[in-house]
């Protein structure tokens, strides 16, 4: 129930700012349909942990902060390949082993893979991803050990 | 005084920005194939709407908008990598193999290597 209310409050939340326009009509037709969206939820047995992920700390504010200079490095390392006269391309497919014990946290690894231009997550299996990576620079086993370090410690602590 | 260097903070992100998407847009074009064109891809929907995101939040200042802008980001930041996941998986599905691949610790993606 209390994650009901939880992603009731988000939605409204979320309509609020989209809105703009505070008048009492307006603000009970936001009500209504954030009401008949959880109603649609409800029937589709759909209210998951994953839907409200309230359980994520704090920390991922500071991961993401983190995950942002990592963004910026690789994106200038592939840029770089990009604008060399002759684009030094020699791709690799590699493993990185997972810690993660929930979903959430094999998601924000894959995706953060993905999200740092230079490796890509190809396939997730038990344990570990395959990912595809543009160079031996960007196939750096050592840093996504690393992010795989901080992703766990962001979803572990609950 | 301070207005100054808020425009001054905010043109040079959006600077930032559009160079990081011409490269993009210039590494689809000149990487040799799928694999490696995907990683110019990334640089595009990353850094590129990243920074031209942050510039336009300079420009609205403390309102409404920049808030809408910082969903925006959070949207795009969410769904991106999970379409370009999709895309890739899907390609590896579909046996496309890398061009130029210098090293596999699978295995299986060496079977197509020479057909790339």
């Amino acid at each position: 129930m209390h994650k009901a209310i939880a992603l009731g409050a988000a939605l409204f939340a979320f309509w609020l700012v989209l809105s703009g326009h505070y008048t009492p009509f307006l603000l009970a037709m936001g009500m209504f349909s954030v009401l008949l969206t959880l109603l649609i939820v409800q029937r589709m047995d759909a209210i998951a942990p994953e839907v409200t992920p309230s359980h994520l700390r704090p920390g991922l504010i500071t991961y993401w902060c983190w995950l942002a200079v990592e963004i910026i490095k690789s994106s200038a390392a592939v840029a770089r390949v990009i604008l060399s006269p002759r684009p030094a391309i020699a791709q690799k497919i590699i493993f990185v082993p997972t810690s993660q014990t929930s979903d959430m946290g094999r998601v924000i690894f894959a995706n953060s893979i993905t999200l740092t231009p230079g490796t890509v997550t190809v396939e997730t299996q038990d344990g570990y991803f395959t990912v595809h990576a543009l160079n031996e620079a960007a196939a750096d086993l050592a840093a996504l050990a690393a992010m795989d370090k901080r992703v766990s410690a962001v979803e572990a602590r609950r | 005084m301070i207005g100054i260097l808020v425009q001054g903070a905010s043109w040079l992100s959006l600077g930032i920005g559009a160079a990081f998407i011409l490269i993009g847009a210039l590494g689809i074009i000149r990487l040799p194939d799928f694999w490696s064109r995907i990683h110019a891809a990334g640089i595009i929907d990353t850094a590129g709407v990243g920074f031209i995101t942050l510039g336009l939040m300079l420009q609205a200042g403390f309102t409404l908008i920049t808030l809408k802008l910082l969903l925006i980001a959070v949207f795009i930041f969410i769904t991106g990598p999970t379409a370009t996941h999709a895309i890739a998986n899907a390609a590896f599905a579909a046996r496309l193999r890398p061009f130029a691949l210098a090293g596999d610790e699978s295995g299986t993606f060496d079977s197509g290597k020479k057909k790339s």
